[in-house]
């Protein structure tokens, strides 16, 4: 018996699945969520095999759910019509199912999301990397989110001051708090708007507005002198990209 | 390139409009200078094959000195000075022509006349580039106008809107069979009504709010208790005639950017009245700040700004912004009724 857990944010969605997958048998629904701050507590709390997920929903959208729960998790994406998400689908989801869908098509879903859950070393569907991947490209992030306990932070990326790597997370920095997130440094300066956040040091990128000024630290390095302060180490590479960006005056 | 040139009957026409034109010319150079045809004949050629150069050339003057954001002073200046630079090198011409001819003080006798031709045509030459170009302009807004109605209909009918009704009605099949059928009635008249409107220009307001009725009708079906509607309509509005589709794409931004960002949803309020030969239209919906943005395109809110341009040029105009957590946008138009 699949644990399963159906999010979207229609009843009537929820409904036609819901009865499909009684049809398909072999199924249990754990929960139903209307919005995504309802699904991370439920994912976390019921640990299911399968997740069906709508994309566009209130508070988060589905790849933000991706992002912040932790349990590897089949992956079953139900849509109605959305070209750019579809080509990460074939790469990185066990499957997508357009609605409306009928049962033999669910079925077939449900079967590639059995085998894989089989496989002993399969580890395909780590959340995370689906989300960063599933990601149309060429979008910079609006906004990233965290997950605290069961609380769940959204930082604007206006908001954002710096990112500092500390081993297998990363630190947000933003409105003097700090949020931790695991994810690479490397993997979020990829989402981030390279005309407003700059890696400026192997474990550092910054918010360029956050910026007060560059002072000289040793001889061949500087300190970045932020709004609020505080001073993050700037690299050789990473005064070269600055003086790209706001010119030689740095 | 020059409009003349664009066509073989415009080249052969032009051609033959200054061959008359060296024909009046030498007639018009023979009585005051008691020249002879052949004398007459050979000035006037040459002065007017160097002339209907001259005159295609002030096409890209007029071109770059529209009527409109040209004031009225640098206009005229601008032209008279061309002018009398054009007729300067016509009578320069003239005089050089004439010096193998032994003509003596008889061309001075038709410079006065001379002069006078040679501005005429100049200025006649820039009376009819604007005329082709407004003629060129109106052919532009025209066809920009029908692409603008084209993509209004084409983005009409979402894909979105499309495959999110069929699976509500796929989930009503078994549970609510009445419900289901209602719903394909429903999306049926929507689509039927909307695929009738391509080729009218204007329909009346009221078959517009019909439209929109339908649709939430729609859309209330998916959303259920999340969406409600208030409409809040004046009688006088009725008749006013609209272009097509012109109110649709503000309802479907504040379901999509509205009340789908919302948990418990909100309310799409629609106001419309008829304020000094203005229509006056709002549209309010409650939206979630923080809310994940679904892919905003703003197309829909553009396409509608476009319409309304080409339509009604500047008395007609779109406003949005929004307070409290609360979306608005409001369209003012001339209310103009059939007939």
């Amino acid at each position: 018996m699949l644990k399963a857990i159906i999010v979207d944010d229609e009843e009537l969605a929820r409904q036609v699945l819901r009865e499909l997958l009684g049809t398909a048998g072999g199924v249990q629904i754990v929960a139903e969520c209307a919005n995504g701050f309802e699904a991370v507590k439920a994912i976390g709390e019921h640990r299911p095999d399968v997740l069906f997920l709508d994309i566009q929903m209130p508070k988060l959208d589905g790849f933000e759910v991706l992002e912040l729960i932790d349990p590897p998790v089949a992956v079953i994406f139900v849509t109605a019509y959305d070209q750019y998400a579809m080509k990460a689908f074939d790469a990185h989801a066990v499957d997508y199912l357009l609605k409306p869908f009928s049962t033999e098509r669910l079925g077939k879903a449900l079967e590639r999301a059995r085998a894989l859950l089989t496989e002993p070393d399969a580890h395909p569907f780590q959340a995370g990397d689906l989300a960063a991947s599933a990601r149309p490209p060429g979008q910079a992030l609006e906004r990233v989110v965290v997950k605290d306990g069961t609380k769940v932070h959204i930082i604007p990326i206006a908001k954002l001051d710096y990112v500092e790597a500390q081993d297998d997370y990363i630190a947000l920095r933003s409105e003097k708090k700090s949020y931790l997130k695991q994810q690479t440094i490397s993997s979020i300066e990829t989402q981030l708007d390279p005309q407003r956040f700059v890696r400026i040091h192997r474990s550092y990128i910054v918010n360029l507005e956050r910026i007060a000024r560059i002072e000289p630290y040793t001889k061949d390095s500087r300190v970045a002198v932020l709004q609020d302060g505080s001073q993050l180490p700037v690299s050789r590479s990473g005064h070269t990209k600055l003086k790209e960006l706001l010119g030689d005056s740095v | 390139m020059h409009p003349v040139f664009r066509n073989n009957a415009g080249r052969v026409g032009y051609v033959a409009v200054w061959m008359v034109l060296a024909g009046l010319l030498a007639a018009l150079m023979r009585g005051p200078g008691q020249l002879s045809w052949n004398e007459a004949l050979s000035l006037a050629a040459p002065l007017c094959v160097f002339y209907a150069f001259v005159c295609l050339a002030s096409w890209y003057v007029c071109r770059a000195f529209p009527p409109g954001p040209t004031s009225a002073t640098r206009l005229v200046s601008q032209h008279l000075g061309m002018a009398i630079l054009a007729c300067a090198l016509w009578i320069g011409l003239a005089r050089l022509l004439a010096l193998p001819m032994n003509l003596g003080t008889r061309l001075d006798a038709a410079i006065p006349h001379l002069v006078a031709v040679g501005l005429l045509l100049y200025l006649l030459s820039v009376a009819l580039h604007y005329v082709l170009l407004a003629m060129e302009a109106s052919r532009e807004a025209a066809l920009q106008a029908r692409d603008a109605e084209l993509r209004a209909l084409k983005s009409q009918i979402n894909p979105h809107f499309l495959f999110n009704c069929l699976n509500s009605i796929s989930a009503l099949t078994t549970t609510d069979p009445a419900k289901a059928r209602d719903m394909c009635v429903r999306l049926s008249d929507f689509l039927r009504n909307t695929l009738g409107l391509g080729e009218r220009a204007s329909i009346a307001w009221r078959d517009e709010l019909e439209l929109a009725r339908t649709y939430l009708e729609v859309e209330r079906v998916r959303f259920g208790a999340r969406l409600q509607v208030e409409m809040i309509v004046e009688d006088a509005c009725a008749e006013c005639q609209v272009p097509p589709l012109v109110l649709q794409p503000l309802i479907e931004n504040a379901i999509k950017h509205g009340i789908a960002s919302m948990v418990d949803g909100g309310i799409v309020r629609l106001e419309s009245r008829v304020q000094g030969g203005n229509l006056e239209v709002s549209v309010e919906n409650d939206y979630d700040p923080e809310a994940p943005s679904p892919r905003r395109s703003g197309l829909g809110l553009r396409n509608v700004r476009n319409r309304l341009d080409t339509r009604f040029g500047g008395t007609a105009s779109l406003r949005t912004g929004s307070q409290n957590n609360r979306f608005r946008a409001e369209m003012v138009f001339p209310c103009n009724k059939a007939n």
